[in-house]
């Protein structure tokens, strides 16, 4: 007999999911004008988990009047006063925390490991956060009386759902502004529950609106004359979209999208922490993370043994069931997203880059990627220059300092970076140069609400998290 | 490269093949001081993460069986006396009085003069003599001193030695000195019929102050022939924690991947319950992988420790959970 | 030049600026005719025939004239002809990005300390040409030279406020972050890269500097499009930058058509921000939609007050944070 773990699923019985559900406006669910519904699945047992509404122009126009009622008395409550709500939502995300992980994990597909350690505690640690600006907004740096920008009309991606909901309603609401929002069609139920989370906090009714849908939904909002704000999170071909669409208006618009971040490791990086941080930037939530480290860029002297490291470390990767607790690595999240990294991964193979996964068992239904490693890869491939969204890493090597830099800047995208080397100068060096928001030297994918977030080039602009987070919702 | 024990004829030839990296001061140095760095931070969060993992029925059931086998069952005090070594002997080979089934300890760890003692009451059962030896815990006494007190565990019957490293040597730089001083226990531990006590050697990481130190330490040793190497003496406010088991876990792997030659770990000190226990063996599972995974290459420096693996044995087997009057006090 | 605009004119505005300071504007026209000081006609003496400047683009660091050769008739706010200025083509555009580029890691490297010298150098030259700038700006906004003068001494004044800025914006847009965990986290401020600006057009000197200097000061190179009907104190403020020690290729100017020249710039998959103060209406919203194919930074015209204090929002809106994780431990 071998120590093999045995099993150990979170209980689901914590969450209680209704058949099917409306949308939410001005404090109250309502159906949907057309009656439309849609039905949303888990992913890893293509098990409908209910129905949910798909919201027309009509109904997104009901929501951003919900918005623009909640408004005026929402921007004129005193910040000290906004600050409670939040720090309300805050505490009831803490005690609800199990139940939402468990739906976030049904309806994503994500480990129950990393919802439960680190979407769910981020989500209440941003509403935190962003509390307790409402009432120091005077000393934010943005002017001695800064104003909200009005209704602000958000669209979330499916790969941290609530996480992204918070990034987008925290800082809003603390700076008196009212949202819809709307979260991605694949995984509408956190932000529903959130609805719920709203009620018990008492937030004044239309603050928060959610509607639900696909993407339909997302340009009613976007083209909804009323709205003062966009907020989106997603692909950077959407992002072009939506920047072309509010072109000539006043509204306000940042965007957080897509990357293809560089992992860079010297020669003289701690080879098992590198590795880890391999690991984590690039098969963290299955590899859908905009700022996943997807190229790792390794210095020849240490290529071999890295990469044999890092194929040992793979191969302990626990691919399977997301409500297991020993999971790592859970579903993809669609069938559309399942069928996208083939391909991307397939190209890879017909442009001669050397495919090699672990062995694993992929469960039968649901939508299942092994961990991918490609190396032999140029800058010239298709999987070292496009978003994969996936579980899938591009291994390149290099020479010099300036080459890593050179090869981790060659891209449209400019969100995230790593670099691995004990050598304090060359990790300023190397920050320095590297044109990314976020540089994580010798860790990566840390994230933390005082911590501005953000793409340089197409990888959008303006900043979640942080003073800087502010900006997006303030009239500067 | 065929894995080779550490404690078997041939590690010292393919330690000869590292010869010229131990020849001198400088040559260790230079070889210590250019192995990979470690961020302590990103150790810390791994061993964490590890943490988390979820032990669960069958899994469970065999890891406490496991880490019951793997446990130096241990008595390291002033007041020892044999009566309480010949007590700790009788639970090491029936831990449960009220289940056979419940395996037996690896071994029994004394002081030098209760060694005849332990070995007596342990003739024939399986269950190993373990004897910490020169000048233990601080390592404060001149090399004939330690390699007496070595000598004498050894003639005594103990099957395996447990040795300090001197601190100060090692934090001064004296690496050479440090590893000769390995060496020589190590031929100490020979019997006259040509076979050794196994020797695990202690670093006591609390001291060494970095994680850095415990990596060169952990290579220091195994290059100078220890067959295990172990965390702490017990004796001091720090010792073992997971990350600097799992970082010892490490050195163990790219040793063996470097030369062929299997090392043995064993964390001691501070690690009291079940729920401890089974986090080690998941570092182990994850890191050096499933070969360490027996008594031969994995141990655990414990006293406490048997009680609650044996009462969380016991809440499996009966879906209750046990008490303290459930199991034996000695 | 039209003979429209020779005969429409008694003579042209550049003899009236003549008399100043340097002599490089003195003189007639070249119309021949009698000048209108009325020194001239009381001595009798033949007068001195003026040199005219041949206004040009700035690319690079050098003066080329427009790729395509052509011009257009720039006059004062009466329709006088002043001068014939370089018509900038989407090839001209191109070349002042390749250039604005190849500047930029020299300039964004460059000290924040070394940046500010040269933004205060651009003050200090601009400062002993002020009489030729004013008489530029008067000439080309219809002002007295009175109000000119106050114009072009706003303007000196910009260029001191904003050199000034070079090493404080960082402390005023940066932050250290208390993160939930052992790390060091900073945020600084870097440049976007290469922006293009569109001048102004209500304001061809006081606007243009106050869109110019905030790009550049902080580490962006520009290439900066003249206001369409007075472009000739952008022309030759861009003789002031050649000789304030700022590396070519950091501010370029092109002199021309936002038609013509707007779109390649927007549409330019090199160029990082546009600044649309120059533009308004349909215009400025299809420049805009162009500059959402790479996600340009684009800052809305704004009906700005060019006298007014102007705060920090400009510099700020070409910066970039970048945020930098570092663990902290042993």
């Amino acid at each position: 007999m071998a120590f093999e773990y045995a099993p150990a699923p979170q209980s689901r019985a914590i969450v209680d999911i209704a058949p099917s559900y409306g949308l939410f406006i001005d404090g109250e669910f309502v159906e949907g004008t057309s009656g439309e519904l849609r039905k949303t699945i888990s992913p890893a047992s293509e098990e409908v988990l209910a129905e949910y509404t798909q919201a027309g122009a009509e109904d997104v126009d009901r929501a951003v009047r919900a918005a623009r009622r909640a408004f005026p008395a929402w921007s004129a409550l005193p910040g000290a006063e906004r600050a409670k709500y939040l720090f309300r939502i805050a505490r009831i995300v803490q005690e609800r925390s199990r139940e939402l992980a468990v739906l976030e994990t049904l309806d994503n597909g994500k480990p129950i490991r990393e919802t439960r350690d680190f979407d769910l505690p981020t989500v209440a640690a941003h509403f935190f956060y962003y509390a307790g600006w409402a009432d120091k907004l005077p000393y934010a740096g943005f002017g001695p009386d800064p104003r909200p920008l009005g209704v602000a009309g958000q669209i979330i991606p499916w790969n941290f759902p609530l996480m992204m909901l918070a990034w987008k309603i925290a800082p809003a609401l603390a700076t008196g502004n009212t949202v819809v929002l709307k979260p991605a069609e694949t995984t509408p139920l956190s932000a529903l529950f959130f609805a719920d989370v709203c009620r018990q906090a008492g937030l004044p009714r239309g603050v928060v609106n959610i509607v639900t849908g696909d993407g339909a939904t997302g340009r009613a909002l976007v083209e909804h004359p009323d709205i003062n704000k966009i907020a989106f999170t997603g692909s950077t071909a959407v992002g072009k979209g939506i920047a072309r669409a509010v072109a000539g208006t006043d509204r306000r618009l940042s965007l957080e999208l897509g990357g293809k971040a560089a992992n860079v490791v010297f020669d003289d990086a701690p080879i098992d922490q590198a590795v880890e941080g391999i690991v984590t930037g690039i098969f963290f939530n299955q590899g859908h993370v905009c700022c996943a480290g997807s190229r790792l860029l390794v210095q020849e002297s240490v290529a071999e043994e890295v990469l044999e490291s890092l194929k040992r470390r793979m191969a302990t990767l626990r691919v399977g069931d997301p409500l297991d607790k020993n999971t790592d690595i859970g579903a993809i999240n669609s069938a559309e997203q399942l069928a996208r990294i083939r391909a991307l991964a397939d190209t890879g193979e017909a442009e001669g880059a050397e495919r090699w996964s672990p062995a694993c068992e992929l469960p039968g239904s649901g939508f299942w990627f092994a961990p991918t490693l490609f190396t032999g890869v140029t800058q010239a491939h298709r999987i070292a220059r496009e978003e994969i969204f996936g579980p899938v890493l591009s291994v390149l090597t290099f020479r010099t300092p300036a080459e890593a830099v050179e090869k981790a800047n060659n891209t449209p995208y400019g969100l995230s970076a790593g670099v691995w080397t004990e050598k304090g100068s060359r990790i300023l060096w190397m920050a320095d140069r590297l044109r990314a928001g976020v540089v994580w030297a010798n860790t990566f994918n840390r994230f933390d609400p005082s911590s501005p977030f953000g793409g340089y080039k197409e990888s959008g602009y303006g900043r979640e998290g942080g003073r800087h987070g502010l900006e997006a919702y303030l009239d500067v | 490269m065929p894995t080779v024990p550490a404690y078997g004829p041939d590690a010292a030839g393919r330690l000869a093949e590292m010869a010229d990296v131990t020849a001198s001061d400088s040559a260790l140095r230079r070889f210590l001081h250019g192995l990979p760095g470690v961020d302590a931070v990103g150790l810390q969060a791994r061993a964490a993460a590890l943490g988390t993992r979820s032990i669960k029925t069958s899994a469970k059931a065999y890891a406490l069986d496991l880490a019951i086998s793997m446990i130096d069952l241990t008595t390291l005090e002033g007041a020892d006396t044999p009566g309480k070594v010949r007590a700790l002997s009788a639970k090491g080979v029936r831990p449960d009085p009220t289940d056979p089934t419940a395996p037996s300890v690896a071994a029994i760890c004394v002081y030098p003069d209760m060694v005849p003692v332990a070995r007596k009451a342990l003739d024939g059962t399986g269950v190993k003599v373990a004897s910490v030896a020169t000048a233990f815990p601080s390592g404060r006494a001149g090399l004939p001193v330690k390699l007496a007190d070595t000598a004498e565990a050894v003639s005594a019957g103990a099957d395996e030695i447990d040795m300090v490293i001197d601190r100060g040597a090692f934090l001064a730089g004296r690496y050479r000195e440090v590893f000769e001083t390995i060496e020589a226990v190590k031929a100490a531990c020979r019997r006259p019929d040509g076979t050794s006590a196994h020797l695990k050697v202690i670093f006591e990481t609390g001291e060494l102050s970095t994680y850095d130190n415990v990596r060169r330490a952990s290579w220091l040793a195994m290059l100078a022939g220890a067959d295990f190497i172990k965390t702490s003496t017990g004796k001091v406010a720090v010792n073992a924690t997971p990350p600097v088991t799992l970082l010892m876990l490490e050195a163990v792997r790219d040793f063996h991947a470097a030369t062929g030659v299997r090392v043995g770990l064993k964390p001691a000190g501070g690690i009291r319950t079940a729920k401890d226990a089974i986090k080690y063996l998941v570092l182990v599972n994850e890191t050096a992988g499933e070969a360490w995974l027996t008594a031969d290459w994995f141990r655990f420096g414990a006293s406490s420790l048997l009680n609650d693996l044996l009462m969380q044995r016991q809440k499996l087997s009966t879906g209750r959970y046990s008490g303290p009057d459930y199991v034996t006090v000695d | 030049m039209s003979e429209k605009s020779r005969k429409g004119a008694r003579t042209s505005s550049r003899d009236r600026a003549a008399g100043g300071n340097g002599g490089d504007r003195a003189g007639t026209g070249r119309t021949g005719r009698t000048s209108s000081d009325d020194k001239a006609g009381k001595t009798a003496v033949p007068e001195r025939v003026s040199v005219f400047k041949t206004y040009k683009l700035f690319i690079g660091g050098k003066f080329p004239r427009s790729e395509s050769g052509r011009v257009y008739e720039v006059t004062d706010s009466k329709g006088t002809w002043l001068a014939n200025a370089p018509l900038g083509s989407r090839k001209d555009a191109r070349d002042a990005v390749v250039a604005a580029r190849k500047a930029f890691p020299g300039w964004s490297g460059a000290t924040a300390y070394n940046r500010g010298q040269i933004l205060y150098r651009v003050a200090e030259m601009l400062q002993g040409r002020a009489d030729q700038f004013a008489a530029e700006v008067a000439d080309a906004e219809g002002l007295s030279r009175a109000k000119a003068a106050a114009v072009v001494d706003a303007a000196v004044d910009r260029w001191v406020w904003y050199a000034g800025w070079s090493d404080k914006v960082a402390q005023v847009a940066g932050s250290a972050n208390p993160v939930a965990g052992p790390y060091f986290n900073l945020s600084v401020p870097e440049p976007t890269g290469v922006v293009a600006v569109l001048a102004p057009q209500d304001s061809s000197f006081l606007g243009l500097v106050s869109v110019v200097a905030p790009v550049v000061v902080t580490g962006n190179t520009a290439v900066v499009l003249a206001a369409e009907s007075a472009p000739l104190p952008a022309l030759s403020l861009a003789e002031v930058l050649a000789t304030s020690d700022l590396p070519g290729g950091v501010v370029n100017v092109l002199s021309g058509r936002v038609a013509e020249v707007g779109p390649p710039l927007a549409g330019h998959q090199d160029v990082n921000a546009i600044d649309l103060a120059g533009a308004a209406g349909q215009r400025a919203a299809e420049l805009e939609a162009a500059a959402a194919e790479n996600l340009k930074r684009v800052l809305r015209p704004a009906g700005t007050d060019w006298t007014a204090d102007p705060g920090p929002d400009r510099m700020l809106a070409f910066l970039e944070t970048k945020t930098v994780w570092h663990p902290i431990g042993v």
